[in-house]
């Protein structure tokens, strides 16, 4: 077990942390997360420079546009942005993470031509519309049907919980072409143009009041055959190679956030006398605890992926341990605000000492609550972890 | 960064686990139940097996080793219920004489504040040929003849003998008080290591259960309230166990972090796994699991000794917290 870095992953953190030294100060101030708009030109330009500075698609491989980093380098890679409070990689998500390494791994070369650049240069934004109203959990319960039409398929039906919807371009849409065998068999990937007609767009709001997601209504929406990634019906095995080629690092930055914001709660603490409570001090040093050792078992996954290959099978023992985990930190940052924890809106300090963050740290308590749902909620996490892991027999 | 066992590091975890297979099956762990002296010739294997001389250096008849294969040995050792004083020795092995060959057994112990009202316990004591006494000063060494002890009757974990020490006095001071806070905390990381074996043990222990013990006509391993007790178990246990790892490497390589935080940490979190898993392993198991002769309890008892060696948990919190 060795845990310091070799030259050459200090050679890139350097590089990197320099990029960011004189990069950082030149962005403008964050958007209103309320403003899709102005979030997807902030997200987007700064996936530009990601791009013009070399560092787009850190984990893609090189043939296709990305940096073909190691996994550690990625590790890194999270460590410094984190660190330089870059911004998130916001409506990039769903292209970077996970529409785009599946084509990477799936797509034709056509296709991989068609799709790739756009996403790395963040000219193209993607979103996933997988979950539907009777299929979440049990995704391959999706019944959004796409009828094949001469060279289109005709998609009706909807999706729900659709992230950034409205400021997409593409959708990486899951649809059933096919009702016999087992429900998993007859699934197809399709990549959704976002602007083809037949799609009306209903935003939803969250219980932090914002239209983070969407439900999509799909009225014989028309989708080239030539968008579809992999065979038909064989859009389960497609998906689930993407999951594959997570390495565990999904969550790092979202952890390393977390370190930081309970450095915060400490320095809150200390203002209001709450630190005068050992029981309070213990509550910080146990999520502390608890947060570096979550540190230690993303640096034991992207090991294991860098050794296999493959990555472990402790991305879900991960997430699972740290949705929870930050939802506690959450919850004590609430606690903390005391009387403060009940206004959204910012709040002074009695003594003068200024804006308490109780905004901020509201936001934190009640995005907390999303973590344990999306992405597989605990519950499945759990049944994955007992069933793929430990080898208990399927209920 | 290669956070992964290393080749060695498996092959001496894996060396250490067929040690333990073969000399200390549970069977034969379980039949020095009431005895109140550590086996002599067990003791001597593990001498031998490198136990406690791993860290010295070659030249004082170690095998200059580091934090992070002692770890990954104290994690067997925990995991097979090995009894005996094996952090104290081990940890003692660079101060005391013949502790690393096994010729000596050694005890720690953390000077109480003034004004207690609760006992010092100190385990193993007709077995011992030092004890160590840490505080702020440093480290002080007492012959066990110096200490006025008595023996507790029925002990919580039956396989380790106690007893309650009425004073410690000064002794000789052997080490300076850097030493000593050395010694502590090695002794808590490698406490941990023992926890996380124990906790990886009681989770294997449930889930195999789990997997035969039928029900309602299917295994109860099938019922999802049994898989997320199990699934629950193996994070808790995975968790503490890299933290265990990243607080032994940190000692190591002191430059990667802040030892004593790691060390407070790992063992928080896996004096929790192994109490936490040993109850749900009880669970897990209904009215077997409230039996003497499934091991779940020999577990929990052993959890909670070793786990009260390394303080309260809240000021091992609290040391946490000072250090973010
Ligand atoms: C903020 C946010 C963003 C999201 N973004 C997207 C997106 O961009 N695209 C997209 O496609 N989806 C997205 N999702 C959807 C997300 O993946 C689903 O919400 C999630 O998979 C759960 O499905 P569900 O909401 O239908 O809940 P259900 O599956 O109905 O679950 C309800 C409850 O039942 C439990 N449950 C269900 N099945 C089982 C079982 N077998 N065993 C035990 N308990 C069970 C669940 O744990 C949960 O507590 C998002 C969700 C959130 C919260």
């Amino acid at each position: 077990m060795d845990l310091r870095y070799s030259e050459a992953e200090e050679t890139f953190r350097a590089g990197l942390r320099a990029w960011l030294t004189d990069t950082i100060p030149t962005l403008g101030a964050a958007p209103s997360p309320h403003d899709w708009p102005a979030r997807r030109a902030y997200d987007t330009a700064w996936q530009r420079m990601l791009y013009d500075a070399g560092y787009a698609g850190i984990d893609w491989p090189a043939e296709v546009g990305g940096r073909g980093a190691s996994p550690v380098e990625q590790l890194v890679y999270l460590e410094e942005l984190e660190r330089a409070h870059a911004p998130y990689v916001g409506v990039n998500f769903v292209g970077l993470l996970h529409a785009g390494p599946t084509i990477v791994v799936e797509g034709t070369p056509e296709q991989r031509e068609r799709f790739l650049p756009g996403i790395l240069k963040g000219d193209a934004v993607w979103c996933q519309g997988f979950s539907e109203p009777d299929a979440g959990s049990d995704l391959a319960a999706l019944r959004t049907r796409a009828v094949r039409d001469g060279d289109d398929y005709v998609v009706s039906g909807s999706k729900i919980w659709t992230s950034h919807a409205e400021v997409a371009d593409y959708c990486e849409l899951l649809v059933r072409t096919s009702d016999e065998g087992p429900k998993q068999r007859g699934i197809t990937w399709l990549a959704m143009p976002m602007d083809a007609p037949g799609i009306d767009i209903r935003p939803l709001r969250t219980i932090a009041g914002s239209n983070e997601f969407a439900e999509l209504f799909l009225d014989g929406v028309r989708v080239p055959v030539a968008n579809r990634v992999g065979e038909e019906n064989d859009g389960w095995r497609v998906t689930m190679v993407t999951l594959s080629f997570e390495r565990g690092t999904a969550f790092v930055g979202e952890l390393l956030q977390s370190m930081e914001l309970v450095g915060e709660l400490r320095a809150l603490a200390r203002r209001t006398g709450a630190w005068e409570d050992a029981a309070v001090r213990a509550q910080v040093g146990r999520l502390g605890a608890e947060l570096d050792a979550l540190w230690g078992l993303a640096r034991r996954n992207v090991s294991q992926a860098a050794r296999t290959d493959v990555p472990g099978v402790g991305g879900s023992v991960f997430k699972l341990a740290f949705s929870e985990l930050r939802q506690r930190l959450a919850q004590l940052g609430q606690d903390l605000l005391g009387a403060a924890g009940l206004s959204w809106g910012e709040l002074e300090a009695d003594d003068g000492s200024g804006p308490l963050g109780n905004a901020r740290l509201l936001d934190v308590w009640i995005n907390s609550f999303s973590r344990t749902i999306a992405a597989g909620t605990s519950q499945i996490q759990r049944n994955i972890i007992a069933e793929r892991i430990l080898g208990l027999p399927k209920g | 960064m290669d956070f992964e066992l290393s080749d060695d590091e498996a092959a001496l975890a894996e060396a250490m686990r067929r040690m333990c297979q073969s000399r200390f099956p549970l069977e034969r762990v379980r039949a020095g139940e009431g005895r109140r002296v550590v086996d002599a010739d067990q003791w001597r294997a593990l001498a031998e097996a490198g136990v406690f001389s791993l860290r010295l250096a070659e030249d004082d008849g170690g095998a200059g080793l580091g934090t992070a294969h002692a770890a990954v040995v104290f994690e067997e050792l925990g995991r097979a219920l090995v009894p005996g004083p094996l952090v104290a020795t081990h940890v003692a092995a660079r101060i005391v004489k013949g502790a690393g060959t096994g010729e000596q057994l050694v005890g720690l112990v953390h000077r109480p504040p003034m004004g207690r009202v609760l006992p010092v316990v100190v385990a193993d004591l007709a077995s011992l040929g030092a004890v160590l006494v840490v505080d702020e000063q440093g480290v002080h060494q007492l012959p066990p003849e110096a200490l006025e002890a008595e023996p507790i009757d029925h002990g919580l974990d039956p396989l380790t003998p106690l007893w309650r020490l009425a004073t410690i006095p000064e002794g000789a001071v052997v080490a300076d008080a850097g030493t000593a806070r050395e010694l502590w905390r090695d002794h808590l990381v490698l406490s941990a290591a023992l926890l996380v074996g124990m906790a990886s043990a009681v989770a294997e222990l449930a889930t195999e259960y789990a997997k035969q013990r039928r029900q309602f006509d299917r295994p109860i391993g099938s019922f999802q309230a049994v898989k997320h007790l199990c699934a629950d178990m193996l994070v808790r246990a995975e968790t503490a166990r890299a933290s265990v790892h990243a607080a032994a490497v940190t000692i190591d390589q002191p430059d990667v972090g802040d030892a004593l935080r790691a060390g407070a940490g790992a063992a928080l979190l896996a004096s929790d796994a192994a109490v936490a898993n040993a109850k749900a392993c009880i669970q897990v198991h209904g009215g077997m699991g409230f039996t003497w002769e499934v091991p779940a309890h020999l577990y929990l008892m052993r959890a909670a000794l070793v786990s009260r060696g390394l303080g309260r948990a809240q000021r091992l919190a609290e040391v946490v917290a000072e250090r973010l």
